[in-house]
């Protein structure tokens, strides 16, 4: 942005900004707050929903806010009767094409377009209403996301968020006019394009057109059979979002009182994904040591750089996008599909429950994991792994149906068995959060000794940035691992799809060269998924991951390899990392998917 | 080589393959095919490096590329307010009559597809058709109904 400044008035209050600033922030600046729809943070302007009109005195047309800049002199009216009467209008003429029955929509009362027309009193319908004539159709057909084109206001949101954020484009804009509509290619089914079910887009839409598909009425079902045996895992980057959704304020920790709730809500075991991040983080970092040892010793041809695989809808883009990539993948489930395996297995044995009588339940800040668990290949137990799983945001759902006072909860303590977890099992849900987890316990197995990083944090694959990379040297070696003395472990971090696209690319052409390379698919990590809170932003990101790293050091333990029950199922049921059981259990295969 | 692969590579060689060049390719592929089949529009996003919706909204955009087969003259009937004044219902009347299909159809043998279009800038000469790539001012029922056979006869 230039260090020129500009001078306006903005309501008749002398404000300066620097040249090339949007009147919508300028406005912001001076605390006024200018509605907006089309709008978003973290996308490019689109300026096509009009809502964000403002008054420029002197000029015959109203402005779009978001998408003039200001200029030296300009007087602007964000407030006067006839800027409020056009928004007024133009949110009547958008509700005339929203199929608006309120009340039987999910989004019911988080509705950017319900809050408006609630704040500019719409109160009659000026308009024909448009949505009931037209022949809209609502795509169920996706395990994850719900794409209903009656409540869509076509504002491209999710259309730029697909394209800009995640590099996908599975959705674009059709027709025109009055035809003009969100769609696939050639409308197929959502289930069989190549959205990777992210959930950016249900994040970013202002209506109730794309949203998750809930599974609320079956877990409450589960809960109330006296015959099944209900246990819930929860993933890291949720006790750090729930709290968004039953008041808290962004960044609030709310893991012990989710744990409450859980058991008020009749779980019969409250466990831990953290547990089996931890568990990844001994397949993982061991499946990476093998693979070096291989390449390095052996000479055998062997896949590198090795990537991560904890993230469905980063799995799903790579089986659709760089099925050549597919060898670089870690074999290891995710996180979320380990803990199915041994919920039904393991757990099963040691309580002594009828794997078909448990049914287990996953709170993820999600909706790709809908998918995942919905996967052929996630049935190791002999059963469907995992049988639901609930967004952060259904998870809030159920505490408020079941009338609990969340802020009010006492804290409570995971379970066990596999409630038990580390510092770096917590801070897979942000990004380089897996890097960092399995750097602190790869370089201990290697060296004896702790990752050279003050207080254990590995700033250098921290933050928000698209790409980042790191290389840690690796010094004074334990004998077995001699061969990897004085190799500097190059290493790469990447978020939301776009950045990967550009990374894995990069990594097909053969232009950089890295040994190991995490991606997640939303930004910034899991504690921006598609399945936590809305709104997101930059800003609600930030306070998630400061959360996030709090958790981390508020552990009395910080590396996966001390976790106890870690040790304990490798002893009693695994043997070791990447044992049969374990490659029976707890690794997966991919299979290359259509691009086009 | 197929033969849409055959229409991108002459249309590439002189436009490039920049997003620029997607017009272009779109439009040869209608003039060669009458229409933008499936396979076509994964094609094209494939040449380009473009999602196949994005290809396929572009091509939905604009009525003159067609996304579903066409017959093999493409009836065009102006449906803009100076064509309607003037008559334009009684000119798709006396169409639909003759070739027995509907607004939006296409006849069994494949010959004719019967559309409507927005404004062709024939404002001043309505009401106004195109079959394919040629226009017919100033029409009546009449002659409307006369155009067509001689078509018929081709």
């Amino acid at each position: 942005m230039s260090n020129y400044m500009v001078n306006l008035k903005i309501n008749n209050i002398p404000v300066s900004v620097p040249e090339g600033t949007t009147i919508l922030d300028a406005a912001k600046k001076l605390n006024f707050r200018i509605p907006t729809l089309c709008y978003h943070e973290d996308l490019s302007v689109a300026g096509n929903c009009r809502v964000c009109v403002v008054e420029q005195v002197g000029a015959r047309l109203l402005q779009a806010a978001c998408a003039v800049p200001v200029s030296e002199g300009m007087e602007i009216l964000t407030n006067s009767t006839k800027v409020r009467q056009a928004r007024k209008h133009i949110i009547e003429l958008l509700l005339s094409e929203h199929r608006a029955d309120c009340t039987e929509c999910y989004k019911n009362g988080n509705c950017e377009l319900q809050d408006l027309a609630h704040e500019y009193g719409v109160n009659q319908h000026l308009f024909i209403d448009l949505a009931r004539k037209r022949n809209y159709t609502i795509d169920r057909s996706s395990p994850s996301i719900i794409k209903d084109d009656s409540r869509c206001i076509r504002c491209q949101r999710c259309v730029r968020t697909c394209d800009e954020l995640q590099g996908v484009s599975a959705l674009a804009v059709a027709y025109k006019g009055d035809h003009q509509k969100i769609s696939t290619f050639f409308e197929h089914p959502m289930f069989e394009v190549v959205c990777t079910n992210c959930g950016q887009c249900i994040n970013r839409c202002p209506t109730g057109a794309l949203i998750e598909k809930t599974y609320i009425e079956e877990v409450w079902d589960a809960l109330n059979d006296p015959n099944k045996h209900v246990v819930v895992q929860t993933a890291p980057a949720v006790r750090i979002g729930l709290g968004e959704v039953l008041g808290y304020d962004p960044g609030e920790r709310v893991t012990g009182k989710m744990v409450t709730a859980l058991k008020l809500l009749g779980f019969d075991s409250v466990l831990d994904t953290d547990f089996t991040a931890d568990l990844t983080i001994m397949e993982e970092g061991t499946e990476l040591l093998t693979r070096l040892k291989k390449a390095l010793v052996d000479k055998e041809p062997v896949a590198l750089p090795m990537m991560t695989s904890c993230s469905p809808g980063w799995i799903k883009f790579q089986e659709h996008l760089f099925p050549n990539l597919l060898d670089n993948l870690s074999t290891c489930k995710s996180p979320q599909q380990m803990f199915g395996a041994l919920a039904k297995t393991y757990y099963a044995q040691k309580r002594g429950i009828d794997p078909k009588n448990i049914v287990s339940v996953s709170i993820m800040p999600c909706t790709a994991k809908k998918f995942e668990a919905n996967r052929p290949e996630m049935r190791a137990s002999g059963y469907q792994d995992v049988d639901y799983v609930l967004t952060t945001r259904e998870l809030g759902l159920m505490i408020k149906q079941a009338g609990i006072d969340f802020m009010k909860l006492p804290d409570s303590p995971y379970d066990s068995i596999m409630g038990e977890s580390t510092g770096a099992g917590v801070i897979f849900g942000a990004t380089g959060g897996v890097m960092e987890a399995a750097l602190r316990t790869a370089y201990e197995i290697v060296t004896g000794r702790e990752v050279p990083f003050r207080n254990l944090n590995i700033t250098p694959v921290r933050g928000f940035e698209g790409i980042r990379e790191a290389t840690v040297k690796i010094e004074g070696c334990l004998p077995e691992w001699s061969f990897l003395e004085g190799v500097e472990l190059k290493v790469a971090v990447a978020h939301g799809l776009a950045n990967a696209k550009k990374l894995m690319q990069a990594v097909s052409d053969g232009t950089v060269s890295y040994h190991f390379i995490e991606v997640m698919a939303c930004p910034g990590g899991c504690l921006g998924g598609g399945g936590q809170p809305i709104p997101t932003n930059l800003e609600i990101r930030s306070k998630r991951a400061e959360a996030i790293y709090a958790e981390d050091e508020s552990m009395p333990l910080r590396k996966s390899h001390e976790n106890p029950e870690v040790h304990m199922i490798y002893q009693e049921f695994l043997g070791k990392p990447l044992s049969h059981k374990s490659h029976d259990l707890l690794h997966t295969h991919y299979k290359a998917r259509k691009r086009y | 080589m197929t033969d849409v692969q055959a229409i991108l590579e002459k249309v590439t060689t002189k436009y490039g393959k920049q997003r620029s060049a997607l017009m272009p390719a779109l439009q040869a592929i209608v003039k060669e095919k009458n229409y933008l089949s499936d396979e076509d529009i994964v094609a094209v996003a494939k040449t380009f490096d473009l999602s196949t919706a994005e290809v396929y909204g572009t091509a939905t955009f604009y009525t003159f590329l067609d996304t579903v087969p066409r017959g093999k003259y493409v009836i065009r009937v102006c449906k803009t307010i100076s064509c309607h004044m003037s008559g334009k219902d009684e000119i798709i009347e006396a169409l639909q009559n003759t070739l027995k299909i509907k607004v939006g159809e296409t006849t069994v043998d494949k010959k004719f597809s019967l559309l409507t279009a927005n404004c062709m800038g024939w404002c001043h000469k309505g009401p106004v058709m195109l079959v394919n790539d040629d226009v017919y001012p100033e029409l009546t029922p009449q002659k409307a109904i006369e155009i067509i056979q001689s078509y018929q006869q081709k």
